[in-house]
C-alpha cells in the first residue's frame, strides 16, 4: 500500500512528583508501616527512586524507616515465605 | 579554680519493644522495672502505649505473634545504655528499638503545658 506510513508512537514520560513533598501531612516514620508498604515490592525489596519518584531527601528517610520497621518485624525482610 | 557550672541536659527517646506472647501476664513487672531505670537517670516516662498482640512479619524465636508496647521518655544521656542492657538480658523481651526524638529536651516544658 502506498498510503501506509508507519508513524512511530511517541512516548511522553510524565514527570513524577515526590509524594511526601506534595503532601506534608504524610508522616514518614517506622511506626507508620501501612504507608511504607506502598514502597516495597511483593518480594519485600525497597523500590528504586526512579520507580517511586521520591526526592533524594525523602528517599533517604524512607529507606531508614523501612529498615527500622524490618527490625521490629512490622515489615518483612523477604516476603517469599508466608506465615500461616 | 574556675569551674563550669554543670548544666543538666536531657534527651528524649522513644522505644518500641515486643514482649514474648506467653509472658504477657508479667508485663506490669516489665513496666515497673522500665520506670525505675528511667527514674534512676532523673528522667520520667511520658507515654506508654500498648498496641496489643499483633502478627509478626516473620517468626522470631519460633513465635508468630508478639505483644507490642511503645514508650516515650526522657532522661540523662547515658540512659539508653542501661536500657539496652536490661532489654538484652531480659528473656521476656523478644525485640526492641530505641530512637532519639530530641537532642535537647526541657522537662519544664511539659509541666507548663
Amino acid at each position: 500500500m502506498e498510503n501506509s506510513v508507519t508513524i512511530k508512537k511517541r512516548y511522553f514520560p510524565r514527570k513524577k512528583v515526590c509524594r511526601f513533598c506534595a503532601d506534608p501531612s504524610l508522616v514518614l516514620d517506622y511506626k507508620n508501616y501501612e504507608l511504607l508498604k506502598n514502597f516495597i515490592n511483593e518480594k519485600g525489596m525497597i523500590l528504586h527512586r526512579r520507580q517511586t519518584g521520591n526526592c533524594a531527601y525523602h528517599q533517604r528517610k524512607l529507606t531508614t524507616a523501612i529498615k527500622q520497621a524490618r527490625i521490629m518485624a512490622l515489615l518483612p525482610f523477604t516476603a517469599d515465605l508466608e506465615i500461616e | 579554680m574556675f569551674e563550669f557550672p554543670k548544666a543538666k541536659r536531657f534527651r528524649k527517646w522513644e522505644s518500641l519493644f515486643i514482649i514474648h506472647p506467653e509472658k504477657v501476664d508479667e508485663k506490669e513487672v516489665i513496666f515497673e522495672k522500665l520506670k525505675q531505670l528511667i527514674q534512676n537517670k532523673e528522667g520520667d516516662l511520658l507515654k506508654l502505649e500498648e498496641w496489643g498482640l499483633k502478627k509478626l512479619a516473620y517468626p522470631i524465636q519460633k513465635k508468630k505473634q508478639g505483644y507490642y508496647v511503645l514508650a516515650e521518655f526522657y532522661g540523662r544521656a547515658d540512659l539508653p545504655q542501661e536500657l539496652e542492657n536490661f532489654f538484652r538480658i531480659d528473656e521476656r523481651i523478644m525485640r526492641f528499638i530505641i530512637i532519639k526524638l530530641e537532642d535537647r529536651f526541657n522537662p519544664s516544658e511539659i509541666q507548663s503545658l
